[in-house]
């Protein structure tokens, strides 16, 4: 399955990317994907807690993936810490 | 009114937004762009947001409000891209019967917009710039949240903010160390 991932501020620059899509196998987890991306961008980590949405909506890392998902990964958001 | 834009955010549209012949009490809160932070002299903020996601947290958010207040109406209006010294950020107006409420729920918006809502600001000083939020969220990291997830027995004794390489079960990938 494929999902799109779209970065934002700090892990944006860091990535120096603002959207990647992904292929995944059935089942995935949202962990799972950020275990993948951090193989492959290990300067997303050093930015926090990253909180992640699924379609705009907040969700946890054990949240299984669907085709065509769209992931967002969000760092802190100025008022303080997830 | 709910509003993500990258021009200067004209109140009287806010006011007009909110405006109600039964509302005694109009409460606008704007976030205005301040000159130092932490000891730093700001030369200006920048906002970045995920606008689908952004619109649809503020409208929880107003839908919170507006369900825990007797308010009347709530507008809010936040900028993205430059913002400079002495202008606003954001702006939130609600109108209500009375003012009790109003002065609550504004408190309540921009408390909550503050947590929840997608949109980050990147402070500009003499040195350089940082994103603000990152710096001071060193706990509950992906990687301890990982951890967790991973091998949560009672007991288990704690992983640093600083180790990261913790192999997932199964897939013989390991995690980099941060």
């Amino acid at each position: 399955m494929t999902v799109t991932v779209r970065l934002f501020a700090s892990l944006r620059e860091r990535a120096g990317l603002a959207t990647i899509t992904r292929t995944l196998d059935e089942g995935a987890t949202a962990g799972e994907l950020l275990d993948a991306l951090h193989l492959d961008f290990p300067g997303l980590s050093g930015v926090g807690r990253i909180a992640v949405a699924v379609n705009s909506e907040y969700t946890d890392l054990a949240h299984r993936l669907r085709d065509g998902d769209e992931v967002a990964l969000i760092p802190p958001v100025s008022g303080g810490c997830g | 009114m709910l509003l993500l834009t990258d021009r200067p955010i004209v109140l009287d549209e806010l006011l007009a937004a909110v405006a109600d012949p039964a509302a005694g009490a109009v409460v606008v809160f704007i976030g205005m762009t301040r000159n130092h932070n932490e000891g730093r002299e700001v030369e200006g903020l920048e906002y970045e947001a995920y606008p689908a996601m952004a619109a649809s947290e503020l409208e929880k958010i107003t839908t919170e409000a507006r369900a825990r207040w007797p308010i009347s109406r709530v507008a809010v209006a936040h900028r993205t891209g430059r913002v400079p010294i002495g202008m606003a950020s954001v702006v939130i107006a609600v109108s209500s019967a009375h003012r009790a409420e109003a002065f609550t729920a504004a408190r309540f918006v921009i408390d909550r917009l503050k947590e929840t809502v997608p949109i980050w600001k990147k402070e500009y000083f003499s040195g350089g710039a940082v994103w603000i939020g990152d710096q001071s969220c060193h706990s509950g990291t992906w990687q301890e949240e990982r951890v967790a997830e991973l091998a949560p027995v009672p007991g288990t004794s704690a992983v640093s903010e600083r180790d990261g390489a913790v192999a997932p079960a199964g897939t013989g990938a390991g995690l980099p160390r941060s």
